[in-house]
């Protein structure tokens, strides 16, 4: 196997170094179960379709409290499909149609009487590409709370706290009237994180968060990761194999398996372990070829 | 040197440094002086249009010109107050009527309409006509408007601004679409993801960020209005009035009305007066026209 393998010797303790940018800031110390003991959600056979299109077939799978869940493939495996349902962030797509259930703490938030702008705001999301709005650094947080109408004592308390909570407070704390484009990439997809935690979610979804961040704003963010994950619970799409190896405590490995009739590449599930097991022992042949880089 | 390194260079000199560019072959000369041609015709048409008229209106521009009245009498002192007043009388409320309904189909259409369905398909392609529609038709249009709503004076600042309402409303909701359309599906996507509704991602996020285009589109349609006759002569506005508006049921009339009217009169001075006003309505264009391109250079945004 020649890709690195999650046991790395760091510790926790290093994670409030950023200065640590060696990529081993893993740590996997933590005894983890084979399974999600408490899973905070859960996708059981989930089907989805763009139109005629059959996207995403069959997937299961649990996503445990307080851990990092990883999701790899190639392209067009439909990991970041399966990640837009998870907030129902598909419904915004035309012609998306979702089968299946996705169950949020007992609830399916796909049920008929679930209004998918409350789910959003238990189910925080940051996208791929850095994407502050054209406002200062202060209104890019308080964004969220105003129009969610949570209940603020002190907005200035909120935002300093959100800052802090995505390590970018000391870096921004002179400048908080500023627009938010006058920050670098790295600092944008922070801030982004910070929006995000403003609104007190339980669950972060990332959508290939540093895809668009050089190496040094990447070790950041997946600093903060470690970090955030003692509060909440990270499900992370990556197309960076390391990425998942460094932060992640479980890995789905996704495929493409190519229609026999209409060619159409249908994204499934290969397998679900921890990472350490992905990484160094993966039981599916089609697992074991990806992560040693023989296709993909 | 080896010889292959000599030969390699030779073709190089051979092959490149040939003293001519394939860019400089006839052809393409011939194609560029036709480009230039059609350039420089449209130029100095307008060029010689824009010259014979401030000659012939040159010795009319002095204040009188602003501040008097049209008179029939005295020709010579005939100025086009009532006019142009009227004009940004009508400009201020075909604004009023036009960017709140613009905005808000623009918006309905980018932002909430299901493109699938047939009636918003409907909806498409009539806008995209009704942009091409004659001036002349909203004119009637405006009448019958008024009509419905029970307004019987004719000629009135409300009249000719609900013509020239409906004649930019298309303009200002093709305009709006696009500047909506440019702003990135990010934004939308990151104010969506923390919870916020489509409403409040509308009204507190791609809205603001459309607002120079929005205001680019407005401005260059109300300078397309300013310079209308055909719809005002339908609604009724006189050629010739000598008061100011007061109000929105005060009867008016306009820049382009006033120079419609004196050009078909006998006396020289009031065709000259006419001359000169043409170029205080080629003015009024024209600074419209830089405000919009003031306000697009200065707020423009690259995401």
């Amino acid at each position: 196997m020649s890709t690195t393998p999650a046991t790395s010797s760091t510790s926790r303790t290093d994670q409030g170094q950023i200065g640590s940018l060696a990529g081993v800031h893993s740590d996997s110390d933590r005894e983890l179960p084979a399974h999600p003991a408490q899973p905070v959600m859960e996708a059981k056979d989930l089907n989805v379709f763009y139109g005629d299109f059959h996207a995403v077939h069959d997937v299961n799978l649990a996503y445990g409290r307080n851990e990092i869940t990883a999701m790899i493939g190639p392209s067009g495996c439909g990991k970041s499909t399966v990640l837009r349902c998870l907030n129902r962030m598909n419904d915004l797509v035309a012609g998306a149609r979702v089968e299946g259930q996705v169950m949020y703490h007992e609830q399916d938030i796909y049920a008929k009487n679930v209004d998918p702008i409350a789910v959003r705001t238990h189910i925080g999301m940051v996208f791929q590409k850095p994407n502050p709005f054209p406002k200062s650094i202060y209104d890019n947080i308080a964004y969220g709370p105003r129009v969610t109408g949570m209940k603020v004592d002190n907005m200035d308390d909120l935002v300093e706290e959100a800052l802090r909570g995505a390590a970018l407070w000391d870096e921004v704390k002179d400048k908080l009237k500023q627009s938010a484009y006058g920050l670098s990439g790295g600092q944008q997809q922070r801030l982004c994180i910070a929006r995000t935690i403003a609104t007190k979610p339980d669950l972060i979804l990332m959508d290939e968060p540093c895809s668009a961040l050089d190496p040094i704003a990447t070790a950041r963010v997946e600093d903060l990761m470690l970090q955030l994950r003692n509060d909440y619970t990270i499900i992370v799409v990556t197309h960076n194999m390391q990425q998942a190896a460094r932060v992640s405590d479980r890995t789905a490995f996704f495929t493409a398996r190519p229609d026999e009739t209409t060619g159409n590449r249908t994204g499934l599930l290969v397998e679900y372990d921890l990472t350490s097991n992905i990484f160094s022992n993966p039981s599916d042949k089609r697992t074991e070829d990806y992560i040693s880089g023989r296709f993909g | 040197m080896s010889v292959a390194t000599t030969t390699a260079a030779r073709t190089v000199k051979t092959t490149v440094a040939t003293g001519k560019s394939r860019d400089r072959t006839t052809v393409s000369l011939v194609f560029l002086v036709a480009l230039w041609f059609s350039l420089f015709f449209g130029v100095v048409v307008l060029l010689a249009l824009i010259i014979s008229t401030a000659t012939k209106g040159a010795a009319r521009f002095d204040m009188e010109l602003l501040t008097n009245y049209t008179s029939l009498v005295s020709p010579e002192t005939s100025g086009f107050r009532a006019g142009i007043l009227g004009s940004l009388w009508l400009m201020l409320f075909t604004a009023l009527f036009a960017v709140p309904l613009g905005i808000a189909a623009a918006l309905y259409l980018e932002e909430f309409a299901d493109s699938e369905k047939w009636w918003n398909r409907l909806i498409e392609v009539n806008l995209q006509n009704l942009a091409a529609v004659p001036s002349i038709v909203y004119g009637l249009l405006a009448v019958a408007v008024m009509a419905l709503m029970g307004f019987s004076d004719s000629g009135t600042v409300l009249g000719g601004s609900v013509a020239l309402a409906l004649l930019i409303l298309p303009v200002i909701i093709i305009t709006t679409r696009e500047a909506v359309r440019a702003v990135p599906r990010e934004i939308r996507d990151g104010s969506l993801a923390l919870g916020a509704t489509v409403w409040q991602t509308t009204w507190k996020q791609t809205l603001p960020a459309a607002i120079p285009g929005i205001a680019t589109g407005t401005i260059l349609g109300l300078s397309r209005a300013i310079g209308e006759a055909a719809p005002l002569v339908i609604v009724g506005l006189a050629g010739s009035i000598r008061f100011d508006p007061e109000g929105l049921m005060s009867n008016a009339t306009a820049l382009p009305m006033q120079i419609y009217s004196l050009t078909s009169q006998s006396q020289e001075a009031l065709r000259q007066a006419a001359s000169a006003a043409i170029i205080v309505l080629l003015v009024m264009i024209l600074g419209l026209n830089a405000l919009a391109i003031f306000i697009r250079n200065k707020f423009q945004r690259s995401w």
